[in-house]
């Protein structure tokens, strides 16, 4: 399964960068992209998992911007 | 300004005018009344305008994000307190923030522009239940259902105008500004503006496989895939940032051990902690190939993510198609070339003849004869040779050679590309009606510049080889491989792929007819006419959403742009931050130099990167 959720105050550009680099290195993440452009994160994970692979994530990208949400 | 911004600037003007009133304080003997009072404005302006950056400092360290820039600012100007440099570490913050503001505006701004220009999306459909007109959501709407759209309002559904006449306004999908009449009978899309007339349309398919949710999916995915530009430039970003860092460590304590002044050397160590913030790089690579990809929205050429962009840039082979892609892809009598009889009555003839066929020759001719011809009786199809009918009592046959030997028609041999239509008048032969396909105005500029550039082009097409190297000649094309069959094309373009120069892309266009597999396995598919083809849409990487052939160079010299921002936007800033960087080590630069080296590359960085919108 595939799909993006819109992020909310994403401020810098080098964030989204490592929010990408530590979402994808989770276990079970196919591929994720962070836009700061569009401000958007979009999860390629099995079905399964999903959303725990989605719960870990929005970690990772509080960890590093904890003034970022994610809108699910 | 959102409200975050604004709150934002109102703490740099408080921050600026505290720090100027500061400056006014004189220096003063270390300790004495005086300068406590200067520190005390200093920090003072220091607290207002970076008290959130401490904060966030703080709680990233706790989240073990060493290299945070937060963290390495919040040093930074510490540090330079500590050793002294009041004024200069309340600048740095003070500095840094209005960077932070700046691309914050600068970024929001490039986002709204681009998403005004792909303002697509219908917000309401008039439908038309029971003779009754209420306003709905357009995913309410069902295929069959009536909507209604008045003078100035955007057609929400892609339909069948079943009442009425206008002129639309498609500029928002195709970059065309002329508008595009329809009536009764019409396909209309969604996205277009009606201009003039109420239209009363029946929906065909449901929003979510309407044109508009089609491209508006395009436009959103576009940011996923990205260039490898961007890709390496992040890579970078995450060694920049320890190197420097260390560097920095390095600088501090090394030196001193050998030539003293630890004062100096720390100095210079938080210097380097300014530069080592790699923004300007980060945000200006993704913001150049956005608005590449926004201007080239605007111009109705849908690019799915800026790899295709930079792929598009290194292209050295282009693959096109023939037919509908550099020629019209509709027919029109090219020659007529009569025997015994006039041209004209040899057009009226053959006209009558082909009137009652559907085939897009026959109507070629039909169009071409005009109000000039006479009535036809017993009109017989025979698939495989031509028409037969009755015209004024004579038994006037037309179609191919078979057909005037199956009649006994003695013909000649035509010397021409295109396709021949024979006439037979009473079993004599009356001579032949060349058709042929136009080649669409553009198609040889387009050639022309991209061989300019030294990029080969070959043209593919299932075509028989005269007609081919004909249109091949005529647009100025290097290759034409003719005859092919519909899985010889995709395989011709296996060829190729294998041919093409190292690190250069092949970039395949065509109509996205019957040519999916072929845009597919090219580096860059690009598909013409997407308006209104699923297909095309979805199999192509970049779509033309209109006909005209001239997009397709617009498309290369948007990539070019793009491209040369994004390289020169790379060079400036690390070239600034080394620069920087050296004159720091050796003692000639100063935290000055290095906020320009953050905040103010980052800022030009920014306007640049904005440049690759603008057409």
């Amino acid at each position: 399964m595939k799909k993006s959720f819109k992020l909310i105050d994403l401020d810098c550009a080098n964030c989204a960068a490592k929010m990408e680099a530590a979402i994808n290195k989770l276990e079970g993440v196919k591929s994720a992209t962070v836009s700061f452009m569009s401000q958007k994160l979009t999860i390629e994970a099995d079905d399964d998992i999903f959303d725990e692979v989605v719960k870990k994530a929005t970690e990772c990208i509080k960890k590093v911007e904890p003034d970022c949400t994610v809108k699910i | 300004m959102s409200k975050k911004q604004k709150n934002s600037l109102l703490r740099i003007i408080i921050a600026a005018a505290i720090f100027a009133a500061g400056m006014f304080v004189p220096e003063g003997e270390r300790f004495n009344a005086v300068w406590f009072v200067r520190l005390g404005i200093f920090l003072a302006a220091y607290f207002t305008v970076g008290w959130d950056i401490l904060w966030r400092a703080v709680r990233n360290i706790a989240h073990g994000q060493v290299f945070d820039e937060n963290f390495l600012m919040t040093i930074a100007s510490v540090g330079a307190m500590v050793i002294g440099e009041y004024s200069e570490g309340v600048a740095v913050i003070i500095f840094y923030q209005v960077g932070e503001l700046f691309q914050s505006v600068a970024v929001g701004k490039s986002r709204k522009n681009i998403a005004d220009m792909i303002d697509i999306n219908p917000e309401f459909a008039n439908v038309e239940r029971g003779g009754v007109i209420s306003e709905v959501e357009p995913d309410e709407v069902e295929a069959g259902e009536i909507i209604v759209v008045k003078p100035g309002e955007k057609i929400p559904l892609d339909g069948e105008v079943i009442f009425g006449a206008s002129g639309l306004n498609t500029a928002a999908l195709t970059g065309e500004s002329a508008p595009r009449e329809v009536s009764v009978g019409d396909e209309v899309i969604s996205g277009c503006i009606n201009i003039n007339g109420l239209l009363k349309i029946c929906v065909s398919r449901p929003y979510s496989d309407s044109t508009v949710a089609k491209i508006l999916e395009l436009v959103e995915n576009s940011s996923e895939s990205k260039a490898k530009t961007e890709n390496f430039i992040t890579r970078f970003a995450r060694v920049y940032t320890p190197i420097v860092v260390i560097g920095a460590l390095l600088l501090a304590l090394i030196p001193p051990l050998f030539v003293g002044c630890w004062g100096d050397w720390v100095y210079r160590a938080l210097t380097f902690l300014v530069v080592s913030c790699p923004c300007a790089l980060v945000i200006s690579v993704p913001l150049s190939y956005f608005g590449g990809i926004g201007g080239a929205s605007r111009r109705g050429i849908m690019i799915k993510g800026a790899n295709y962009l930079e792929a598009l840039y290194g292209a050295k082979t282009f693959v096109f198609d023939k037919t509908g892609t550099l020629t019209e892809g509709s027919f029109e009598v090219s020659g007529i070339v009569p025997a015994g009889i006039s041209e004209n009555e040899l057009l009226a003839y053959c006209a009558a003849a082909e009137r009652f066929s559907n085939h897009p020759i026959a109507r070629s001719i039909v169009e071409a004869a005009g109000e000039n011809i006479p009535e036809a009786e017993n009109s017989e199809e025979i698939a495989g040779y031509g028409v037969m009918a009755k015209v004024g009592g004579k038994t006037v046959c037309a179609g191919n050679i078979r057909l005037m030997d199956k009649v006994g028609a003695e013909h000649i041999e035509p010397d021409c590309t295109g396709t021949v239509v024979h006439t037979a008048i009473d079993g004599r032969y009356a001579g032949y009606i060349v058709i042929s396909d136009k080649i669409k105005s553009g198609a040889a500029d387009t050639v022309s510049a991209l061989k300019s550039s030294g990029a080969k082009t070959v043209m593919l097409t299932g075509d028989r080889k005269a007609t081919a190297e004909a249109a091949a000649k005529e647009v100025g094309i290097d290759e034409c491989i003719a005859e092919l069959l519909p899985d010889g094309k995709v395989k011709k373009v296996e060829e190729l792929y294998e041919a093409k120069p190292a690190k250069s892309a092949l970039v395949y266009v065509g109509d996205g007819m019957n040519d999916a597999p072929s845009l597919a396995r090219a580096d860059v598919g690009i598909a013409m006419g997407g308006l209104g083809s699923d297909a095309a849409i979805e199999a192509a990487d970049i779509v033309l959403m209109n006909d005209n052939v001239n997009n397709i160079y617009t498309a290369v010299k948007i990539a070019r742009k793009t491209h040369r921002i994004v390289m020169e936007n790379i060079v400036f800033a690390l070239g600034v931050k080394v620069l920087v960087l050296a004159l720091t080590a050796f003692g000639l630069g100063n935290m000055w130099a290095a906020v320009f080296a953050d905040v103010g590359v980052s800022v030009i960085a920014i306007i640049n990167a904005m440049r690759a919108m603008k057409n």
